[in-house]
């Protein structure tokens, strides 16, 4: 699908309703309310603390809501409220038609299986059988993320910071997923690895029309790869908007207080 | 004729919460039209808010109140009120936007940072490189530096390939801040051409030019803005 | 002085049903692991206490019980659980796999083919396949419940990559009845396709694990695989150095320090039998590769 008619489809991919968090007394997310459309990368914006990581739980249905409820368009185009879904669909859901990218690659990738079947592995579990296949697949995608295929056999304990990074990221796209959720996916990287990073992540979005849902607190992450972005600040959505229209012209104080606190480049 | 650009009363106040919430009044009342094949120029001094019409005009800066009608799809969509999604997509398929700095995407080359806005319309790779070369040759930038990324470039290169990446595309409105601030004769020449061979393909623009000579080659009207200035 | 007297086959009756509950279980759903309340056994973990439970709790007295060990009837950890058995339930036993009615082993099924009736115990150590990639029990169990057997290929593909073939020879994955994946106990991959369609009702009992988990009589069981790379057995490229049998899996016996060596059965009463019957090997000491056995 081209980034251009899947921008354009009038349908939601995932929408939330209502979306609430409580831990006791605690509000780690109010009433957050949005829809996400194919080939959309939205981004959430916060500082530590301000739920958007218990928010991007929410979404990803790794965290049940204490309020509202999050729906997503199945591949056969039906909405599904995924709290009704049961664990081996939204299990088939994570390793088919999402991705999930950890901040700490140790957490997303077998660190010590080597790269191939780190990348084979979600093809393996939905059936294929052919060993060159899986193979030949895995290499593509090492290809796709600037990973020297001579290193197919290598466990990513073996690998940098940002070889790791762009491991998890192919493991999580080989099955052409339509929704990637992203957690910092460039903390803890040095800023010239996280250059390469950003720029490779927002071509393979663009190319493959992924939508994307991605927890950052850099804002210049947010600027590069996502359309969309939503401020969050104490658990609620202070500010939404076209990334560039809130980042360039803030209305809320928080956002310009953001916004200000960056190092000119 | 139909216009591609009408705004109406449209107004822009900033409002500095972290300076005690000051209320910064940029313009308002601001109302014009541009039709296709018709370079309007905006003109007034430096601080009456010729740049942020453009941005709003965009989408980039947000409108408080108002009306900025832009024909999309040969529909008139508001953008002072429009989705996000709808933003967009007139960004993708109507308004192009020459900004006076060049926003570099880190470690693309030239050649694909020209070519990108016309792949991003489903031309395809091949194509959109040879027309991104050609514009390059014309705007004289060297065939030996369309591979490197062009933060690397001067100054001036750098809003040549800025200037190719905003008039590669086929889109029917374009905006344009200042595109020969830091040109040559020779590429204001070029630019000149450029904008001349735009309205003959009926592309509706709004420029910003400081340069007296080049504003009376390009202009086809002069909107004065000092009018919409929102003095407080 | 008298010995003491023990409850027929050491446990007691409401231990035995216990046991006997989870058997049940477990051959109605092939493949499944049931837990299971495992008892200390008067041998140490690793000496077949789940094997000997499941034995204990299946033992009748006109059972006719064999042991064996890496195929073998008279090796220490075979000559004492029989013996315990002979003293704790007075069953009779036997070296015969045709003639015994239950049959506990270690790392091998026996080359003679099973009939129906007969119950064959294996001892497991380890009884997750999943084990060595997935820590998490409750991961692998979750694992087990929605047939995510994805990881089970992993393991397979690191194989070919590191060795160019599934290098695996012993505790090859199967599949149960299209269903569960299953560690078969370490026995060699050789006896895989004896598992298939056995007539012979297949328990497996894991002590320290608690676990048990069975394969009813004639059950599909699949080696899993490639496409492009099947499941393949293979042997020593030799016949029995006492029995000539080309066809049985070998045992390389190391006969001196000077690099001396002979291949026989494993299989000791398959291969007594056939020596019974008149059949000779001759003693070679020549090296011999392991090649594919169709």
């Amino acid at each position: 699908m081209s980034e251009l008619s899947s921008l354009e489809n009038d349908e939601p991919l995932l929408l939330a309703e209502g979306l609430a968090k409580n831990y006791g007394r605690l509000a780690a997310c109010r009433d957050v309310s949005f829809a996400l459309y194919p080939g959309e990368v939205l981004a959430i914006v916060g500082e530590s603390g301000s739920g958007k990581s218990t928010l991007l739980q929410l979404l990803s249905a790794q965290l049940a809501p204490s309020a509202g409820q999050v729906s997503y368009r199945m591949r056969d185009g039906v909405l599904r409220n995924l709290a009704e879904l049961g664990e081996a669909e939204r299990r088939f859901l994570f390793r088919t038609d999402w991705g999930f990218v950890h901040q700490d690659p140790a957490q997303g990738l077998r660190m010590g299986v080597s790269a191939g079947a780190n990348v084979g592995e979600r093809l393996m579990a939905v059936g294929w059988n052919h060993y060159g296949r899986i193979r030949d697949t895995a290499s593509t995608w090492l290809e796709r993320v600037e990973i020297d295929t001579g290193r197919i056999d290598d466990a990513p304990k073996t690998y940098s910071g940002g070889m790791r990074q762009r491991l998890q990221i192919a493991r999580n796209l080989v099955t052409e997923p339509r929704l990637v959720f992203m957690d910092e996916p460039t903390g803890g990287l040095d800023v010239s690895v996280q250059a390469r990073l950003l720029d490779l992540m927002r071509n393979l979005v663009s190319e493959l029309g992924l939508a994307a849902i991605v927890v950052t607190h850099d804002l210049a992450v947010a600027r590069l790869l996502s359309h969309r972005v939503m401020v969050m600040k104490g658990g609620r959505v202070i500010e939404t908007g076209l990334t560039d229209q809130v980042l360039d012209d803030p209305r809320e104080p928080y956002t310009q207080l953001l916004v200000s606190s960056i190092l000119p480049p | 004729m139909t216009a591609m650009i009408e705004l109406a009363d449209a107004e822009k106040t900033f409002t500095m919460h972290l300076q005690g919430g000051v209320e910064l009044p940029v313009v308002r009342g601001v109302s014009f039209r541009a039709d296709p094949g018709e370079c309007v120029v905006l003109s007034g001094p430096s601080g009456a808010g010729k740049s942020s019409i453009l941005k709003m005009i965009f989408g980039n800066y947000r409108c408080d109140s108002g009306r900025i009608g832009i024909r999309h799809h040969g529909k008139v969509v508001d953008l002072a009120t429009a989705e996000p999604r709808q933003v967009l997509s007139i960004r993708r398929s109507t308004i192009g936007y020459v900004s006076q700095f060049l926003r570099a995407v880190p470690r693309v080359a030239t050649i694909d940072v020209v070519a990108e806005p016309l792949i991003v319309n489903g031309v395809a790779r091949e194509e959109a490189r040879a027309r991104a070369g050609q514009l390059l040759r014309r705007l004289n930038i060297p065939e030996r530096l369309w591979t490197l990324p062009p933060s690397t470039f001067s100054g001036g290169e750098q809003q040549r390939v800025n200037i190719a990446r905003g008039f590669i595309s086929d889109l029917p409105i374009l905006l344009l801040d200042e595109p020969t601030a830091s040109l040559d004769a020779a590429n204001r020449a070029v630019v000149v051409e450029l904008i001349a061979e735009k309205k003959t393909k009926g592309v509706a623009m709004v420029a910003i030019v400081h340069d007296d000579e080049i504003r009376h080659l390009i202009a086809d009207r002069i909107v004065d803005v000092t009018s919409f200035a929102a003095a407080a | 002085m008298n010995a003491p007297t023990y409850n027929f086959a050491y446990l007691d009756e409401q231990t035995k049903r216990m046991i006997r509950r989870a058997i049940l279980k477990a051959i109605a759903i092939p493949g499944y692991q049931v837990p299971f309340a495992s008892r200390e056994m008067p041998m140490p973990y690793g000496w077949g206490t789940g094997g000997v439970q499941v034995t204990a709790a299946i033992l009748g007295p006109d059972d006719v019980l064999k042991v064996i060990d890496q195929g073998s009837d008279d090796t220490t950890n075979a000559i004492s659980i029989r013996k315990f058995f002979g003293k704790t339930a007075g069953v009779a036993t036997t070296t015969s796999t045709t003639d015994a009615t239950v049959i506990q082993t270690r790392h091998r099924i026996p080359e003679a083919s099973l009939h129906a009736g007969q119950v064959l115990v294996y001892q497991v150590p380890i009884p997750e396949p999943l084990r060595f990639l997935e820590p998490r029990e409750t991961e692998t169990r979750r694992m087990h419940a929605l047939a995510e057997y994805g990881l089970m290929h992993v393991k397979l593909y690191e194989d070919i990559a590191r060795f160019g073939h599934i290098a695996t020879a012993y505790a090859y994955p199967v599949k149960v009845n299209a269903r569960y994946v299953m560690d078969p106990s370490p026995t060699p991959k050789f006896d895989n396709p004896k598992m298939d369609n056995c007539a012979a009702l297949q328990l497996f009992g894991a002590g320290r694990e608690k676990r048990i988990y069975a394969i009813p009589p004639y059950t599909t069981v699949v080696s899993l695989d490639f496409e492009d790379h099947p499941f393949t057995r293979y042997r020593f490229n030799a016949p029995c150095a006492l029995c000539g049998a080309d066809n049985s899996y070998l045992d390389e016996i190391v006969t001196d320090d000077k690099g001396g060596r002979m291949f026989v059965c494993s299989d000791t009463d398959f291969c007594e039998q056939r020596q019974a019957a008149g059949h000779h090997g001759t003693e070679s000491a020549a090296p011999h590769k392991e090649k594919a056995h169709v």
